[in-house]
């Protein structure tokens, strides 16, 4: 039983993404006693690659370190978060109840820019959410072990930017009364909804999406929060984690099943999250205006949700990660992995950017050429760039390596392109309707003071829902985590002499 | 029902590799009414343990055809009976235009028959079971990794299923009532 030297088929360390520094201790405990076991003295990268959990944890100071912001006294700095998000939240609460009362007249939408920053909003949220779900169901598919210490993260991300995302088509709509027309329901004029329009599937889309995603999320979350109901203190904590847990004992018999879920989980969110912003864009693609009117949409939008949804994961980890102190759960790789990501989405986007404006000069459609012209060179040019310069020319940094594992060059970098995808919805819908056929029709948007503060008011919301999220719910996925460090092999340290048969 | 007075036995284990060995041993030893219960899911336990595949995805299948049918039909419906208008000259029946909402509440129901399917084959929630009077267990979703024999099984017997988990490894063994 006792362990082999590890270190002939052990990687350069750094090529995993690893500063040396950071890379694992090499030791050579034996693992045949519980002793080494639980000291977890030992990591041995099963597949040969650099362990995923760095430091020297255990499965208990994994619990312990996850747990620790949840069972500790909460810290004044959260209360201070939570009292600013609050604010935020109010100032939504009060932008709706303004809007309802005085109507649509309160934004500065006007003719022919009757959507803007509401379809502007929801876009930019519903796209934010996509990270959430790639990481969760499409990295899992492709048996990406490193998503496991953001996924819960990310799900949760995912969740309450769809609930931002939510608002806004429920408030443009002006009679909110009847806003349940939206359903497949008969209404009093007998009438039901049009099927074959793209608002209707985003409906369809953008509900299946949030519900999805919360079961998704809340499945992951169930043995974690058996964790939180076995270790808990007041009776109070244990009932409330207890109810939610559903009982769960980490019976094998029911791990069976359970990863059967979060497998066939994984697999449908995989086209569903793809058919969500598809479907998103079908709401541009499929009518006749020119800027809107464009095949190459839903691959382009896809690609910019998840660009600006790992952006945002980024943002919130990074703060997460320091004020929690997750530094061995959440390491350099995963920034670095991440960053990546958003250069590659980044260069997608940068291609359809690029392609847009060759179909507008090879379509040789005047219509579609004076969009795109108007688009770079227009009234709105300074929004059209401001776009470019964060989407397409600030990702391109991420080639350097240096910059990839600079936490302060990653948070800024996030942050632009975060600015950026908000300007992109905002280019693609307003520069597109303010310069309609006729040119007498043509106009100008301006925000008025109750557009800034819906928008913020749903910023309001998004902290609000993550202060309540980091400090009662585990926010790195407990068991998930375990399950991808060395000793959570069964044949670990046995030299793989019993392996047969088992993979 | 009452014959026994326990549950059954319950082990302890320190490590996914020794709950791995112990369970392949448990499993010849010919148990039927028995568990593992460890943190997170350990690697190959299943067949380590001899317990078949999931039902699961059958459920999801009927879920999803449900709402893959379900979904198409409701808009047949509407556009062909409660509600037939004439939409940019299309065709009342237009299949390609109902898609998304058919894509979309294939999956919705399919997602419902995951989740839910799950519970139904686990029987949960279940808030109370046996195994929860253990104070030892409160670790199992901790560090911990444990086996419970029933004392329904018909090869159960309190003192000798006792010593043959600590024979194979178990560095605590205790009863559990019921």
């Amino acid at each position: 039983m006792e362990k082999k030297p590890q270190i002939p088929f052990s990687p350069d360390p750094t090529a995993a993404g690893l500063p040396a520094s950071q890379s694992h201790e090499m030791q050579s405990a034996g693992m045949s006693s519980a002793a080494s076991f639980a000291s977890g003295a030992a990591h041995e990268p099963v597949d040969a690659r650099a362990p995923l959990v760095l430091g020297n944890e255990t499965f208990a100071s994994i619990t312990d370190t996850v747990a620790r912001p949840i069972e500790s006294k909460t810290p004044l700095a959260w209360y201070i978060c939570f009292a600013i998000s609050l604010g935020m939240l109010s100032l939504l609460g009060v932008s709706i109840a303004w809007l309802f009362w005085e109507g649509i007249g309160v934004w500065g939408n006007n003719s022919p820019v009757y959507w803007a920053w509401d379809i502007t909003n929801f876009v930019f949220w519903v796209g934010i959410g996509h990270a959430g779900t790639l990481i969760s169901a499409v990295l899992f598919l492709f048996r990406q072990k490193w998503r496991t210490s953001v996924n819960r993260f990310a799900e949760a991300m995912t969740i309450f930017a769809v609930m931002c995302a939510l608002i806004f088509p429920g408030i443009h709509v002006g009679r909110v009364w009847t806003a349940y027309w939206l359903l497949p329901l008969p209404n009093q004029m007998d009438a039901w909804p049009n099927f074959r329009s793209p608002l209707l599937w985003d409906v369809f889309a953008v509900s299946t999406y949030g519900t999805v995603s919360l079961l998704f999320w809340y499945t992951g979350l169930i043995p974690d929060l058996a964790t939180l109901r076995d270790r808990a203190k007041s009776t109070i904590a244990r009932v409330a984690y207890g109810i939610f847990a559903l009982g769960w004992r980490g019976s094998n018999r029911h791990w069976l099943n359970y990863e059967k879920a979060y497998q066939i989980l994984a697999g449908i969110s995989t086209p569903l999250v793809l058919s969500v912003h598809t479907i998103v864009s079908f709401d541009f693609a499929t009518s006749q205006l020119p800027g809107w009117h464009t095949t190459v949409f839903p691959p382009y939008f896809v690609a910019g949700a998840i660009f600006s949804g790992f952006a945002m994961v980024i943002n919130l980890m990074i703060i997460a990660r320091w004020v929690f102190k997750l530094e061995n759960i959440v390491t350099m790789r995963h920034f670095e992995n991440m960053a990546k990501i958003i250069l590659l989405t980044g260069s997608l986007v940068g291609y359809a950017y690029a392609m847009e404006f060759f179909i507008a000069w090879y379509s040789g459609n005047p219509y579609e050429s004076f969009a795109f012209i108007n688009r770079a060179t227009g009234p709105y040019a300074w929004a059209y760039w401001t776009m470019v310069s964060c989407n397409v020319i600030s990702p391109q940094l991420f080639w350097f390596k240096k910059i990839r594992t600079n936490l302060w060059a990653l948070f800024i970098i996030s942050i632009f392109v975060n600015i950026g995808m908000w300007f992109e919805r905002f280019v693609i819908i307003v520069t597109s309707l303010h310069r309609d056929f006729l040119p007498s029709s043509w106009a100008y948007f301006t925000p008025t003071v109750w557009d800034v503060t819906t928008f913020i008011g749903s910023w309001g919301l998004f902290f609000t829902m993550f202060c309540l999220f980091v400090r009662f719910l585990p926010m790195v996925a407990i068991a998930e985590v375990k399950s991808v460090m060395p000793e959570a092999d069964p044949h670990h340290g046995t030299g793989g002499d019993h392996a047969q048969g088992t993979h | 029902m009452q014959q026994h007075p326990y549950f059954g036995v319950l082990a302890e284990f320190p490590s996914a590799s020794a709950i791995y060995h112990a369970c392949e041993k448990v499993r010849d030893k010919g148990f039927r009414k028995w568990d593992a219960h460890t943190p997170f899911p350990v690697h190959g336990l299943d067949r380590a343990m001899g317990l078949g595949s999931s039902k699961l995805p059958w459920i999801v299948l009927c879920m999803a055809i449900l709402g893959g049918t379900g979904g198409f039909g409701l808009q047949a419906w509407i556009n062909l009976n409660a509600y037939p208008v004439v939409i940019s000259n299309k065709p009342y029946l237009s299949w390609q235009a109902f898609m998304p909402v058919t894509f979309e509440l294939t999956v919705l129901l399919g997602a419902f028959g995951a989740v839910f399917g799950m519970w139904a084959l686990n029987m949960l929630p279940m808030w109370y079971h046996s195994v929860f009077r253990s104070k030892r267990f409160l670790r199992a979703s901790d560090d911990r990794f444990f086996i419970t024999i029933e004392s329904k099984d018909p090869k159960f017997d309190a003192n000798a299923t006792q010593a043959f988990l600590r024979d194979i490894g178990a560095t605590h063994v205790e009863l559990l009532e019921q």
